[in-house]
């Protein structure tokens, strides 16, 4: 909502200065966005008449004119100007004025002295025709300063307003409101009803009393449409950023701008009997004022006459039967139309007009027969004509209730004690009828105000009032009670940290991706799709984190970054109902920095899988699986507790090529909550025996995974046995093809005794079996 | 016999010219040996006549004593020229780097989001999560924003098929927590949201903290000082001025919007805060009726505040960020900064 300062002064003018008045708007909730002068600074600029031009006598497109600046005697000023004829009304700066970018002074040109500069527009940093000097009216006074005469000392305030603050959508409310916060008298529109002159009426119906609870409708005739729009009417429009088009559609702009109700004006001639206000009926459509025809739904409200829609109700009028400039007889319309009948419409036809603006959020149904008789009023007073009898169908508007506000509930909700005749006050001064008693007030609401319905309302509105500055911010008093802190389960920040020590920097991508990552990197999946994505990169839901990951890769890589390793934890979405929470890797490039002490080499899947493993805080159980995006030979599913929760592996050489990359990045994503799983500690008593290490070489087949070796060892192992892992992989020389070796350590101790050369054979022995049996491997030799 | 003095000086030459310890214990057999010459020497005392022996033993043994002594130095001497010399071939370059992985680093706005849940935790608010594809019960009815009301086209709503919606606002998790959890309550909920709205200062995806706290006396004053002791610890600044302004959200009344005095200018005006000095950080209220109403909480029993905050808008602020838009480009020169 944008207006001119000098409108609501006319109506509330507080002892304020500008900036101290937006500051108390906005600190009321009414939120000053933005404070411009209607016209740029300059001076000493009047009001001025030529009174002859004559040719320069050294230069072709010149003249040399006299100039009435409203002193005794006319001044000569050099002038370029086309449009610089004798009589003709100018504004002229005198020497010594600034205007934007230049000062004038008294100067030679051609040969010729000027003592000042006749301006246009442009010159003067106005908005308007840059061509010729500016043309002010006949009535202009000679002499005058043009800054008072075009009242440019002027403020235009832009609101930024909350949707239940329609009441302020008009400079009455806001003038209320100015009162109610700073005190200050407010001078609201004297309205009078308009005597009338003719009978002639036009029959309305509604049929739809919900939707339209109030309808006005009244007969002008004889009007001149083509009157001048009077300067000051105009002045404030425009200031209002709204344009000055014909006197009747000013006059009705100028009535919601003034008063906060929508009017619409028909041309009478153009209506086909009388008028209906119902439901638009399937199939219907009107053409609109703005050209545009709208298809019309079966819940969108209409005024209609005999031949269909005339006017989108409340939103905007149709385009057959606006007022034109040949209009003579009009019809005023004044409604109230329900908010819930408005609302959701214009957005659906993609508009947003004044009228739907503030029927959405609610006109005040007490002042409709005001607004009627003041656009009237402006109507004959502007145009002429004469005006018939107000029409009006009312049914079920809505009531105001009395709202209790328990003194007691005011304070403990505020957190301060307010003094009650100053509530009962304010409230009164927003529009409201108030009853004072012993601990309470009860309040009717006016009916402009659609935001006060319950206890809390009046509340907001008390404590607004009182100001929220200057409630006391005080830190509240509570029990002191302990978070729980679960020991077996890590936070998302503990799971980051822990990423970001293992030399990964996290990202955060986008949810929603581009449908062709997800098929490329699985062709089976179907992510969910947006009903309306802002752009087709973005317009799945991603089922995988990789997609982001890639394109960041991607995009890093061609920012000449050559070592990526990357981390997410953030959600994929499968369905309203799975929205797991994952943690997704990928490593790039060098497995370390370069550096000087050590060799450089590409990153491999054990990398992260080592990663992974200090991730988890144990040996993972991987196993070969196949997944699409991944390296068939390079790719493992990873169990935890008996389910598979995630994936590592190296990028599937097709899509290292469709991502364009120069080298397969390794990637990881597994389920963030077995992630965060962790035991609680259990101690066990030490050994105070020593320990004994033995090696063994186990010749097995090459496809045999060592994990079933490692498997079939751990359970023969006796209690005694307290590690076994695998030291070295070895194939080739000196090997069968089709064979490997792999190099165990065991790890054997017992807890009570010095172990004996034969407990240790014993235990080598049954490990020994157990892997001929199950893995068909033998002790090398 | 010879002169044992004369062995002596010549033995002391020969320690003196020794290069290395292998060269000394040469030496070392030469005189002090089985066959050396001072050993040599004690065995010749036999053959001397019994008067003389005496002397000539004493002096020979002061003679070995003398060689002895002298070894001892100059094995000394060489031992630590050994030593030296080991330790200066294995002396390293210590302005070097070291070896090994580098280190990550937090993406700034899990940096901020954890700044904040440390400071909300440290008075006693747990963390909550729900979910960000939502309904439009969580997201709108239950939070008293019914349909086709003009702050429902505040939101630019992400749709899915079947009705599903990305949620707009961490709010909706103040719900699922109402109906799980039961007064007194003080959590916060961080998470993504989504709005349908890209531009210059727009992302479709960003980051909030939602707040609440739900007790049999806590008011507006409460809301207040709560807030501003949060802004005055996120930035380290006793002194942030802050203030709040009535506003209008469907779930809170009354409402606020909550302001603090710009961190970038002080406060003099500058374009961060179009030249205003104040900056619009949350938007706040008391728990409005109807939210308490569908989760079943006794509002004449209980009274709340929440509030909800934007997660990018503050890492902007603090770490003098001035494009939205690269939290989400994931640039490593831009992410690296903030490790």
């Amino acid at each position: 909502m944008q207006f001119p300062e000098s409108w609501l002064r006319n109506l509330v003018d507080p002892a304020l200065d500008t900036a101290q008045l937006a500051h108390a708007l906005t600190m009321a909730g009414l939120e000053v966005e933005a404070l411009t002068p209607a016209a740029p600074s300059f001076n000493q600029v009047v009001v001025a008449e030529i009174v002859s031009a004559a040719k320069h006598p050294n230069a072709d497109r010149l003249r040399v004119c006299l100039v009435d600046v409203g002193e005794t005697m006319p001044v000569t000023i050099v002038c370029g100007a086309p449009n610089a004829l004798p009589g003709l009304k100018v504004p002229c700066a005198r020497p010594g004025a600034k205007l934007p970018g230049i000062e004038i002074e008294v100067a030679k040109v051609r040969g010729v002295e000027s003592f000042g500069m006749l301006c246009s527009t442009r010159e003067l940093g106005l908005e308007g025709d840059a061509d010729g000097l500016m043309v002010l009216g006949a009535k202009a006074p000679v002499g005058e300063d043009l800054r008072n005469w075009l009242n440019l000392d002027d403020t235009l305030v832009t609101l930024k307003l909350t949707p239940n603050r329609a009441d302020c959508l008009s400079l009455q409310g806001l003038a209320r409101e100015v009162g109610a916060i700073t005190g200050a008298e407010v001078r609201f529109p004297q309205i009078t009803p308009v005597p009338e002159r003719i009978q002639d009426k036009l029959l309305v119906q509604v049929s739809d009393r919900d939707a339209c609870p109030l309808y006005l409708g009244r007969l002008v005739r004889g009007i001149n449409a083509q009157a001048t729009t009077p300067r000051w009417m105009a002045e404030r429009l425009e200031r209002s950023g709204i344009r000055p088009l014909l006197a009747p559609v000013d006059i009705t702009n100028y009535v919601l701008l003034e008063l906060g109700q929508p009017m619409h004006a028909f041309a009478l001639s153009r209506l086909k009997g009388g008028i209906e206000v119902r439901m638009a009926r399937e199939g219907e459509s009107l053409t609109l004022l703005n050209g545009e025809t709208a298809e019309l739904a079966p819940d969108m409200l209409v005024v209609a006459d005999a031949s269909g829609p005339v006017a989108l109700a409340g939103i905007m009028g149709g385009l057959p039967t606006s007022v034109e400039r040949a209009t003579v007889d009009v019809f005023l319309e004044a409604a109230f139309f329900a908010p819930a009948a408005i609302a959701g419409r214009a957005r659906r036809l993609g508009l947003s007009t004044d009228s739907s603006h503030r029927f959405e959020r609610g006109v005040d149904f007490g002042g409709t027969r005001a607004a009627m008789e003041r656009a009237t009023q402006l109507l004959i007073d502007i145009c002429g004509g004469q005006a018939g009898p107000i029409t009006e169908v009312a049914a079920g508007l809505p009531q105001r209730q009395p709202i209790t506000l328990r003194l007691a509930r005011l304070k403990r909700v505020a957190g301060i004690e307010l003094d009650a005749d100053q509530v009962a006050r304010g409230l009164a001064a927003l529009g409201a009828q108030v009853e004072r008693q012993e601990d309470r007030l009860i309040v009717t609401p006016p009916t402009f105000r659609f935001d006060l319905a319950i206890e809390e309302d009046l509340i907001e509105e008390a404590v607004r009032l009182f100001g929220y500055d200057n409630v006391p911010a005080q830190p509240p008093a509570a029990p002191s009670r302990m978070l729980p802190q679960d020991e077996t389960v890590l936070t998302d920040d503990a799971l980051r940290q822990m990423l970001v020590d293992l030399d990964y920097q996290e990202v955060i991508t986008y949810s929603f991706v581009d449908p062709a990552w997800e098929t490329t990197l699985d062709p089976d999946v179907r992510p969910l799709p947006l009903a309306n994505p802002i752009a087709s990169q973005l317009s799945v839901m991603r089922t995988t984190l990789w997609g982001g990951l890639l394109d960041t890769l991607r995009n890093n890589l061609n920012r000449q970054q050559d070592r990526v390793r990357i981390f997410e934890l953030g959600r994929v979405y499968t369905s309203q109902a799975e929205q797991p929470l994952r943690v997704g890797g990928l490593a790039y490039g060098d497995a370390q920095p370069e550096q000087w002490g050590a060799a450089a080499r590409p990153v491999d899947f054990f990398d992260l899988k080592g990663d992974l493993e200090r991730l988890f805080g144990h040996a993972l159980d991987t196993r070969p699986g196949a997944h699409p995006a991944l390296h068939p030979g390079q790719c493992a599913q990873i169990w935890v507790d008996g389910r598979a929760i995630g994936w590592i592996g190296a990028l599937h050489p097709r899509l290292v090529q469709a991502f364009g990359l120069a080298a397969a990045p390794v990637l990881f994503e597994v389920d963030s909550q077995a992630l965060r799983q962790r035991g609680l500690p259990r101690y066990a008593s030490l050994s105070r025996f020593p320990l004994v290490r033995r090696d063994l070489a186990f010749v097995l087949d090459v496809n045999t995974p060592a994990a079933e070796l490692l498997n079939a060892l751990r359970d023969a192992a006796t209690e005694q046995v307290r590690a076994i892992d695998v030291f070295d992989d070895y194939r080739g020389k000196g090997m069968a093809e089709s064979q490997k070796s792999l190099a165990i350590r065991v790890v054997i101790q017992d807890t009570e005794r010095t172990l004996t050369d034969q407990d240790v054979e014993e235990a080598v022995e049954k490990l020994v079996g157990a892997a001929l049996r199950h893995c068909n491997a033998s002790l090398r030799v | 016999m010879r002169n044992p003095n004369e062995i002596v000086a010549e033995a002391l030459t020969a320690l003196q010219a020794c290069p290395d310890l292998p060269t000394l214990e040469q030496v070392k057999a030469a005189y002090l040996g089985k066959n050396g010459q001072l050993t040599e020497l004690l065995k010749s005392l036999g053959t001397m006549p019994a008067d003389e022996r005496k002397t000539a033993g004493a002096r020979i043994n002061e003679a070995k004593q003398a060689v002895e002594a002298a070894l001892k130095d100059r094995r000394g001497a060489l031992q630590q020229a050994e030593l030296d010399r080991q330790l200066a071939f294995e002396t390293l370059d210590v302005t070097l780097p070291g070896r090994g992985l580098a280190h990550g680093g937090l993406h700034p706005v899990s940096r901020t989001l954890t700044r904040i849940q440390a400071l909300f935790r440290s008075i006693g608010f747990e963390v909550a999560t729900g979910p960000e594809i939502e309904t439009d019960f969580f997201n709108f009815t239950a939070l008293n924003i019914p349909e086709d009301h003009p702050a429902r086209a505040m939101h630019d709503t992400f749709y899915l098929q079947d009705g599903a919606l990305l949620r707009t606002h961490t709010s909706p998790v103040q719900v699922r927590y109402m109906q799980d959890h039961r007064p007194p309550l003080r959590v916060i909920a961080p998470g993504r949201v989504y709005r349908c709205d890209s531009d210059v200062t727009h992302t479709p995806m960003f980051h909030q903290v939602e707040g609440l706290w739900v007790d049999e006396s806590v008011s507006f004053a409460d809301l207040k000082g709560v807030l501003a002791d949060f802004m005055r610890n996120f930035f380290e600044r006793d002194d942030l001025p802050v203030r709040f302004r009535p506003s209008f959200f469907p779930f809170t009344e009354p409402s606020a919007e909550m302001d603090i005095g710009c961190v970038m200018c002080g406060g003099e005006g500058c374009r961060v805060c179009s030249h205003t000095g104040w900056l619009e950080v949350l938007g706040c209220g008391m728990v409005h009726p109807n939210v308490f109403r569908h989760v079943d909480i006794d509002t004449e029993r209980f009274v709340g505040f929440a509030f909800g905050l934007g997660v990018e808008r503050l890492a902007m602020l603090r770490y003098g960020v001035d494009d939205l838009r690269l939290f989400f480009e994931n640039d490593l020169r831009f992410l690296k900064q903030f490790n």
